[in-house]
């Protein structure tokens, strides 16, 4: 598919990809590759100019996008500075209905996932850069979604906020197993975190090359420091070198 | 800085003030007629204080009324035009020129047009105080964070959860800012309303009181007026602040206390 926008720019040209269930995929590229744009159009906040984008998830009907089964975390928090941790988290289900206890405990369980339990009545203000992205995380997680579409999340945060958080990150896919599209422009982030990555081409986007991370899982901390994922951050730092070359 | 100091300074200041006022009122015997002495203010007030009083109150009712009918209509209109881009294209331009016509100059038409003198100095106060209302609120509300907008459609949610749940928080801020500029903006209102209208009687507000007072030489009776006046401008102005710090404590940066950072 295809995304041409109406000022006539092209974000992506021609992306052809296939994401299996429960798969950890990370879309790597430079700034401004169009990664953003797909992740929209992924989640039927945009439409594609060609082509289409097909998502196979369980309580799907019809074209309306599935409510509760798509989870997005943006590179800010985006949490609604006048509302409590727990407020934040159970946006969803007050937007699906009502928060009813089972809804309250489903919050408390996903605070508790991000180890968050005891701030529910703090207000974001109150709480570090990471904590807040940690809220966010649990608000995409809270639904239980099949598909977890991540922005740039860890962009703004700093090294030992970020290296925390890609730990915690994995912990709860492999807890859940939601399948996890996941933007970055970090060689050593997708290296570490992702079970396949797609390195795209500066816009008009395009995925220029599809490498599998056969690097063992679980992974831990131990992994940074071996040679195979030296390796696979040098294969993919080359392939990224190669989409980012003039054609 | 601590709380005595905030409290302190300021008054310092306005003590300083009153005493070099009286002070040159005294050396060079300036006549009570052109500058009345803080002393002979003070006195006036004490001897006139509770019929200046009365009068107070009528202006104050004037610019209560005004400004909950600002704040009322200013939302209101805020809301529509969050609604409807067209109507707000279409409608904007006569709020701005509602709020450059000067009140001064279409007061008289107002006061004719509206028999009864109570609402017409309403309506004066009003077309003073409700234009910074409704362009605030509708700059807030139309200041929703874009992806949390995305993500209110991405999980459905429908027009009206939208405006509850977003973008009426949002503008909140913004609508108590423009309500503190028109708590003092709608006093203006009335005292200039007043001051055209010129009603005497037992209905005069504190405006006519300043002209009567002027009228007669009795100098210091008007500054005891002015005084009232701008006492009363600053507790409507205290009161909004408070009330919007109450409203917005938990999270926004203008009320976040230090203590709780």
């Amino acid at each position: 598919m295809s995304k041409r926008f109406a000022s006539g720019l092209d974000a992506l040209g021609g992306v052809d990809l296939s994401v299996a269930r429960g798969e950890f995929l990370s879309l790597l590229g430079p700034s401004g590759c169009g990664k953003s744009t797909l992740l929209r159009i992924v989640a039927g906040l945009s439409e594609p100019t060609s082509g289409a984008c097909r998502l196979d998830l369980t309580g799907q009907s019809g074209k309306a996008t599935p409510r509760g089964h798509i989870g997005f975390v943006f590179q800010d928090p985006t949490l609604m500075p006048w509302a409590t941790v727990a407020g934040n988290v159970e946006l969803p289900f007050r937007i699906a209905g009502q928060v009813r206890a089972a809804e309250r405990d489903r919050v408390r369980a996903a605070l508790n996932a991000v180890g968050l339990s005891g701030f529910e009545r703090s207000y974001p203000h109150q709480l570090s850069g990471g904590m807040r992205m940690r809220v966010s995380i649990a608000r995409a997680l809270v639904t239980g979604p099949e598909l977890l579409l991540l922005d740039e999340p860890f962009a703004a945060l700093d090294e030992i906020t970020r290296l925390a958080l890609n730990d915690d990150l994995l912990r709860l896919w492999e807890a859940y197993r939601p399948t996890i599209l996941f933007v970055t422009h970090s060689v050593f982030e997708s290296a570490y975190l992702s079970s396949r990555i797609a390195v795209m081409t500066p816009r008009p986007g395009r995925i220029a090359a599809d490498l599998p991370v056969d690097l063992p899982q679980p992974r831990s901390r131990a992994v940074r420091t071996a040679p195979a994922y030296a390796a696979m951050c040098e294969g993919v730092s080359a392939a990224l070198a190669a989409a980012m070359a003039p054609a | 800085m601590n709380r005595a100091t905030r409290l302190l300074a300021p008054l310092a200041i306005g003590v300083l003030f009153l005493a070099a006022w009286e002070a040159v009122v005294r050396l060079e015997s300036i006549p009570a007629y052109i500058l009345p002495a803080p002393s002979a203010v003070a006195r006036s007030l004490w001897v006139d204080g509770p019929s200046l009083f009365g009068s107070l109150l009528v202006t104050l009712r004037i610019t209560l009324a005004a400004l909950a009918a600002a704040a009322f209509f200013g939302g209101a209109l805020a809301l529509l035009f969050s609604r409807s881009r067209i109507l707000e294209l279409s409608l904007f331009p006569y709020a701005v020129i509602l709020q450059v016509t000067p009140i001064v100059a279409i007061a008289p038409l107002i006061i004719i047009w509206v028999r009864q003198p109570f609402l017409a100095l309403l309506v004066c106060a009003w077309i003073v105080a409700f234009f910074p209302i409704v362009s605030n609120t509708t700059v807030g509300l139309n200041s929703a964070d874009r992806n949390l907008l995305m993500l209110f459609r991405l999980y459905g949610a429908s027009p009206g959860q939208t405006l509850l749940y977003l973008r009426l928080p949002t503008a909140l801020p913004y609508f108590l800012a423009g309500l503190r500029i028109s708590g003092g903006l709608a006093l203006i209102g009335a005292v200039v309303a007043e001051f055209v209208a010129g009603t005497g009687g037992a209905e005069s507000g504190l405006a006519f009181r300043i002209l009567e007072a002027g009228y007669r030489l009795a100098i210091p009776r008007m500054f005891a007026a002015l005084f009232l006046l701008s006492l009363t401008g600053i507790v409507i102005y205290l009161l909004l602040d408070l009330l919007s710090r109450r409203l917005l404590r938990h999270w926004h940066e203008s009320a976040i206390t230090e203590e709780e950072e």
